[in-house]
């Protein structure tokens, strides 16, 4: 925010252009923002009221009154299918968690790799990698699933896992940042001093790669926290399911019995409330510059 | 012989001292990024490459069945040449659910991207109240799954729970059928617009605050007004983050399954096929036809890559331009 203070300075010429108040509020760009902000939040602050409501009083209450049904909901919920809902929760966090990390150790040594060192072939394979962006998911879930199949991993952890350990986005990610705080003589330094290229990887570079990794991390956490289609294509076991396929499932039988629309509201709401609370937590970590390319180096 | 204790044992050669030669050093840092990038390579190969080739080897087979189908040996695999290729470029479904997902991306497309734009030059000027919790407010969709989004507009577009419909009821108001027809696509849209438009603005509120406050400072002295400023100087000065968010907008848009899906339990209007991806799917998996499925997936990858680089080719030469200018 540094940058709006330095647009601060007294415009002379301008005050008789504009007799508004000079010092108070940017009335325009507040309500805009405002405004903005609500239509982003009325979803979630329905769900967050829906979730309170039992079923009788989700169709016959004013929408954004409070129900009376909030813990009930949460224990329909869990006793649902024998608590299959906070399995599905448990298996996005494995997939989620699992796969961004090793997506973040992967982006990071190729990443290290593309940026520090020179050897041939290393723009080639840079774009080859990266073109790997370019590709629609069902252009690649589908033969995946095919290929899979006859390995016989289809409807396995591993099935959903494996296609979304390599992320373009972060090698890409990854390699500018490691070129802007990785300095090339500290590398050197390392050679002189006899230490091998991996030492020099992990114990030099990779600390001074954190914050460019975190965000790789998390970047691929929401990613795969959010992908429907690729489980949606390689499961049918429901206990495998993560929580997007799991609630999706649920709606869909929702739409005969609308009695399950409670726990879909309920469920819906539980599985944003992770997400959510851990933006809020980390996004002061979080070097969202990183998602459009600046580094400050 | 007492050797130095190492930590980690870094080569190959295992020689036992402790600074290897600068020859061994130069080898090793040669063949140190090929290593790195094994993982990723194997991974690209397993992952990407060999589905692709295998997508279009498909996509070139089909399966003949001889006799009544029955039996080992009656449902062969052989070659198809473009015959899976003609039959999607003459299947009326594909053809209108490409026509559905035109219309529907001319809309998220440059609403999503004008508020984008629109709230990021907002979030950058001067005196404004809030900004950091209108910021985290508007990407906050960001962090909630494309399913749960379309879940969740998808009840704010029931009569029977939405908050609007009781507004207009209220009212006495007529209310519409937001699931069907017309506004079907507005409603498809606005859980896109709802879902991209924070992490656009993200990008190009990045690029924003990159500009230098100079530059800003001569224009002001001539008395430039806040709107002018902003057409004239910081639009043309994130040109190239607005070229990159709607080139992933246009990937995204002609990929569009998941909110489709999700409104489908709630409503007969959205079809099995309603967008290309989702016809690819019901090919794939409902009719069992891989075939075809194969074909109209290179299809899809095809104009994707088209549509995408002919728009930065197009962005481009207009930069080119602008610059000989």
């Amino acid at each position: 925010m540094s940058s709006l203070t330095l647009h601060e300075a007294e415009p002379a010429a301008g005050t008789a252009r504009r007799p508004a108040r000079r010092r108070g509020t940017a009335l325009v760009p507040t309500v805009t923002l405002l405004l903005g902000a609500l239509y982003c939040l009325l979803p979630v602050a329905w769900v967050v009221i829906a979730s309170t409501k039992s079923g009788s009083e989700l169709f016959s209450t004013f929408t954004f009154w409070p129900g009376t049904g909030f813990t009930e909901n949460v224990s329909d919920l869990g006793t649902y299918r024998d608590g299959v809902y906070w399995q599905w929760m448990g298996n996005s966090a494995l997939y989620a968690g699992l796969g961004a990390l090793l997506s973040a150790c992967v982006s990071a040594v190729s990443g290290y790799a593309l940026a520090i060192h020179r050897f041939r072939g290393r723009e080639t394979l840079f774009n080859v990698l990266l073109a790997g962006v370019l590709m629609p998911p069902v252009i690649l879930a589908v033969p995946q699933y095919l290929l899979l199949a006859k390995a016989d991993l289809t409807d396995s952890y591993l099935s959903v896992l494996l296609p979304q350990i390599l992320s373009p986005y972060g090698v890409y990610l990854a390699r500018i940042y490691a070129a802007a705080a990785v300095p090339a003589d500290v590398v050197e330094a390392g050679r002189m001093d006899g230490a091998g290229e991996w030492r020099i990887f992990t114990r030099v570079a990779l600390p001074m790669m954190v914050p460019g990794l975190v965000t790789v991390f998390l970047f691929q956490f929401v990613a795969i926290w959010n992908n429907f289609l690729l489980p949606y294509i390689m499961l049918s076991d429901d206990e495998k399911f993560p929580i997007t396929l799991g609630l999706y499932t649920l709606l869909e039988q929702g739409a005969s019995t609308p009695a399950l629309y409670t726990l879909v509201i309920t469920g819906a709401f539980l599985a944003v409330f992770p997400l959510v609370a851990l933006f809020l937590v980390i996004q002061r970590f979080w070097s969202l510059d990183l998602l459009s390319g600046a580094v400050k180096s | 012989m007492k050797s130095p204790a190492r930590r980690t044992s870094y080569g190959a050669e295992g020689a036992p001292y402790a600074h290897p030669s600068p020859t061994t050093t130069l080898r090793r840092a040669r063949s140190a990024p090929y290593l790195f990038l094994v993982p990723a390579a194997v991974l690209f190969l397993l992952f990407f490459a060999l589905p692709i080739g295998y997508a279009v080897w498909l996509s070139f087979r089909k399966v003949r069945v001889s006799g009544l189908g029955l039996g080992s040996g009656a449902r062969e695999e052989v070659w198809a040449g473009l015959e899976n290729y003609t039959g999607a470029l003459s299947d009326s479904e594909l053809l209108s659910g490409a026509l559905r997902v035109l219309g529907y991306g001319c809309i998220v497309v440059p609403v999503m991207l004008g508020l984008a734009l629109l709230f990021a030059l907002m979030l950058d000027s001067e005196r404004v109240r809030l900004a950091p919790f209108t910021r985290l407010a508007i990407f906050l969709p960001y962090a909630v799954p494309g399913v749960v989004a379309a879940l969740l507009w998808g009840f704010l577009y029931l009569p029977d729970v939405s908050p609007f419909f009781y507004v207009l009821d209220g009212l006495g108001l007529p209310q519409p059928d937001l699931l069907d027809g017309g506004p079907l696509y507005l409603a498809l849209s606005n859980i896109a617009v709802w879902g991209g438009t924070g992490f656009n603005m993200i990008v190009i509120y990045t690029a924003l605050r990159a500009i230098p406050a100079e530059v800003y400072e001569a224009a002001k002295l001539d008395g430039a007004t806040p709107l002018q400023i902003a057409l004239r100087i910081k639009i043309p000065m994130v040109a190239p983050s607005l070229v990159l968010t709607f080139f992933f907008s246009i990937i995204a848009t002609l990929q569009v399954f998941n909110e489709p899906t999700t409104l489908k339990p709630l409503t007969n209007s959205v079809a099995t096929t309603w967008s290309p991806l989702m016809k690819v799917y019901q090919d794939a998996f409902g009719k069992g036809d891989i075939h075809a499925a194969a074909a109209q997936a290179t299809l899809i990858a095809l104009a994707t890559l088209v549509l995408s680089f002919g728009f930065l080719r197009a962005a481009n030469r207009r930069t080119k331009q602008e610059a000989a200018r």
